[in-house]
């Protein structure tokens, strides 16, 4: 049992530091504000970094160099992630990265695809990655996809409408990037018929064809693609091409399924970074009035703002434990589906509450713009629904502890 | 590096009392409930499991290898409490004296006190820290020690005094005359400390509770631990809060497998969502907990000031065990308002964290 920081995690959490107080804090409200553009700037900045890193680390193709114990990659990435968003969310999420598409590539792609899509990502100039799933007629129940994969020669043709991609403008229309969209090969056949499927910037037929106006994280774009007649490479597809039809398997949807694994972690982590971000401003704003939090005082000396105050603390450090419990145990290589949901419902809940109790204790300073609190309440908000939202993540950790599958408790 | 996982020794102990709390503890606890008392049987064969003398280093007649750790504490403590918390309570209570002498006392008062809780036999530990009023805190203690010549003079009243009629030593914790919060180890036949009628609590009803009054009650300077008591009261927050984690785990196993049982509308009543995400908030809640409280722990194990983590994580654990408990009733539904069931007992054991002071130890 240990609770503190190794070497590589106190310098991982200062570099990323760096860039939320040096980079993303002083454009954090003008890109909220100036929804639609592009921090150009900023981006060529992470760019290079993100490029001198990855030739350090080799994405992709090379594999890291292994050191003595046990990993902790994920929770490294969490604990940046964390500073970052407490940064800006949104431009933490903006960032020309692989991003989720990345995350799938990586999971289930062959060496080769690897390689073309991950193994050249850094070079040249900034492009980002991003995964389409949602459709209009869907949102969390995943097996309606109803955009359609149909082979013709040495092409998959795609046919359909994604919503809510995020980064999808950045990556088709802004990079030479690509999209990972998920399709079915047969409707009729439920969950082992739904591929996913690299589709890069450029192709015909594949056009961006609205940017949604949000309420929070309005410098990460969100946006629907349309899919008219778009060919693809047939080695495109990630996973194999058959449809497996096993009771209780879902084939290559599992193994996508099993990337949120690490990725609810990582959404967690970036919701706790907002609401840090909001509770340390509160703080400093009353330690600027004269007012500090005392621990140790009885019921009648505690004033509400020290017992709001202190369990907001003991929230959002909850939170931050049970995301690290679900890191650590990826990097362990144990199942963490149920710690991963956990840790994605309870800090979907806390960062959202956290903030919004934070710009009500600011007063008429919380509910201002010249701060950045409301602004934070606004981009908290989405933890608790992207990548799963509260009630999905409950179904999973109730599945978990009761022993159900999904027939059972849906 | 961040790391949740036990070392060898403490998941020896962990399965050592975690069986022990599943086969005898959980067993007894209704009927000690009802009856108001821990069965001398269970007491005695658990002094075999070795749980204070394995917290006491060699060099006092103990089996530790080194100073009490609150990790491995609460380890323990989350284990038995999971069984029942009366019991768990009676059984640690050697604690109450001996980590206080361990922790804060002077090698003498180790030779002196410690061989006695070391022998044979269970010897029952008391500890007076709460006092019988609302808005009491540890840090705002009305009983004073007032130095007098070479003794010292307790006053002042208390209550929820564990086996004070039983215990050989009650620890005082009192202010003395600096304002400093001091533990003095007190012999309970002293003249000046009188014991009241036993208390009938909410909850804890098979562990023996009293009042204590003192009243001009002398020791000598030699019952004065000289270190800062309010780290024992921390540390008793941490062993509290992980009983709290033991009780909240408990009504939730209990609830899951009544749940997987009954029937409605032609399923089980754990195939509803109201009730399925009620038990996934139960498992977060308790887990979120445990790590909390972990953490605190680890912060007293490596000497940090842990005012602050103790605190954060006794608030916590006090407010998730009473909403645990109370959802672990609703998914029984009447069912779960019947003794028949654990339920109701771990309700009322639940409400106590958040008015518990120095009742248990690590």
């Amino acid at each position: 049992m240990d609770f503190s920081l190794s070497k590589a995690a106190q310098g991982r959490i200062a570099m990323a530091r760096m860039a939320a107080e040096g980079l993303m804090r002083p454009i954090s409200r003008q890109f909220d504000e100036e929804e639609h553009t592009d921090p150009w700037d900023f981006f060529n900045t992470m760019w290079e970094a993100s490029k001198a890193n990855a030739e350090a680390t080799g994405l992709g193709g090379k594999k890291a160099h292994d050191k003595k114990g046990p990993s902790e990659n994920t929770l490294l990435a969490c604990m940046q992630i964390e500073e970052l968003a407490w940064g800006d969310a949104g431009l933490y999420l903006s960032i020309p990265n692989p991003g989720l598409g990345g995350a799938a590539v990586q999971a289930v792609g062959t060496p080769e695809q690897k390689q073309r899509f991950l193994g050249t990502f850094y070079s040249d100039k900034p492009r980002w990655g991003a995964m389409a799933i949602t459709e209009p007629h869907f949102g969390s129940d995943s097996k309606q996809v109803a955009t359609t994969a149909v082979r013709d020669g040495d092409e998959w043709v795609l046919n359909g409408t994604k919503i809510f991609c995020t980064a999808g403008h950045r990556a088709l229309d802004e990079s030479d990037g690509f999209v990972v969209v998920w399709a079915t090969l047969d409707r009729s056949k439920g969950r082992a018929a739904i591929k996913s499927f690299i589709v890069p910037a450029g192709t015909p037929g594949v056009t961006v064809t609205r940017l949604e106006d949000k309420m929070g994280i309005r410098a990460s774009d969100t946006v629907t693609i349309t899919l008219d007649n778009a060919r693809i490479p047939a080695d495109n597809i990630l996973g194999h091409a058959d449809i497996v039809e096993k009771k209780n398997s879902t084939g290559s949807f599992g193994g996508v399924m099993a990337t949120f694994d690490s990725t609810r972690p990582i959404v967690a982590a970036s919701g706790i970074g907002v609401a840090r971000a909001a509770l340390e401003l509160l703080k400093e704003t009353l330690a600027e009035q004269g007012i500090t939090i005392r621990y140790e005082v009885g019921p009648s000396e505690q004033t509400v703002l020290e017992r709001e105050i202190m369990n907001m603390e003991a929230q959002l450090q909850a939170s931050r434990l049970l995301t690290w419990k679900a890191c650590n145990m990826m990097d362990r290589g144990q199942r963490n589906s149920r710690e991963a949901s956990m840790a994605k419902a309870k800090a979907g809940t806390v960062v959202t509450r956290v903030t919004q109790k934070c710009v009500e204790l600011a007063g008429a300073l919380g509910y201002s713009r010249k701060l950045l609190l409301e602004k934070w309440m606004r981009d908290a908000k989405i933890t608790d629904i992207y990548e799963g939202t509260q009630q999905i993540n409950q179904l999973i950790i109730a599945r978990s502890i009761l022993g159900y599958s999904s027939a059972e408790l849906n | 590096m961040i790391d949740f996982e036990f070392d060898e020794e403490q998941q020896l102990i962990r399965e050592t009392v975690n069986s022990f709390a599943a086969e005898r503890i959980r067993t007894a606890a209704r009927e000690a409930d009802e009856l108001g008392a821990v069965p001398e049987a269970l007491v005695a064969s658990a002094w075999e499991l070795g749980l204070i003398q394995g917290s006491v280093p060699e060099a006092y007649g103990g089996y530790a290898s080194g100073a009490p750790s609150a990790v491995t504490g609460a380890l323990v403590a989350e284990g038995l409490a999971e069984g029942d918390l009366s019991i768990a309570l009676h059984l640690l209570s050697p604690r109450l004296v001996v980590d206080p002498v361990l922790v804060l006392g002077t090698d003498a008062q180790k030779h002196r006190i410690l061989p006695e809780y070391l022998d044979a036999r269970f010897v029952a530990g008391s500890a007076a820290v709460v006092e019988p009023r609302m808005n009491f805190h540890f840090t705002k203690m009305q009983t004073t020690a007032r130095r007098d010549g070479q003794d010292w003079v307790l006053d002042g009243d208390k209550c929820m005094v564990p086996l004070a009629r039983t215990a050989p030593n009650i620890v005082v914790y009192a202010k003395d005359d600096a304002g400093a919060l001091t533990a003095f180890v007190v012999p309970s036949g002293t003249a000046g400390l009188e014991i009241g009628e036993r208390e009938k609590m909410l909850g804890l009803h098979a562990l023996e509770l009293y009042p204590l009054s003192l009243r001009g009650c002398r020791v000598p300077d030699a019952a004065r631990l000289p270190g800062d008591a309010s780290v024992m009261l921390r540390r008793a927050r941490v062993a509290q809060s992980a009983m709290a984690v033991g009780v909240a785990k408990a009504t939730l196993d209990y609830a899951i497998n009544y749940a997987k049982e009954r029937d409605a509308f032609g399923v089980k009543i754990a195939q509803k969502q109201a009730i399925a995400f009620m038990l996934a908030d139960m498992a977060t809640e308790t887990d979120a907990a445990r790590l909390l409280n972990w953490e605190a722990a680890w912060n007293l194990d490596q000497g940090n000031d842990s005012a602050r983590e103790v605190a954060l994580a006794h608030r916590y654990c006090a407010d998730m065990v009473m909403t645990v408990t109370d959802n672990g009733l609703q998914v029984l539904g009447g069912h779960g308002f019947i003794r028949d069931h654990p339920s109701e007992m771990w309700v009322r054991n639940g409400r106590g964290f958040a008015t518990f002071e120095g009742i248990a130890c690590v």
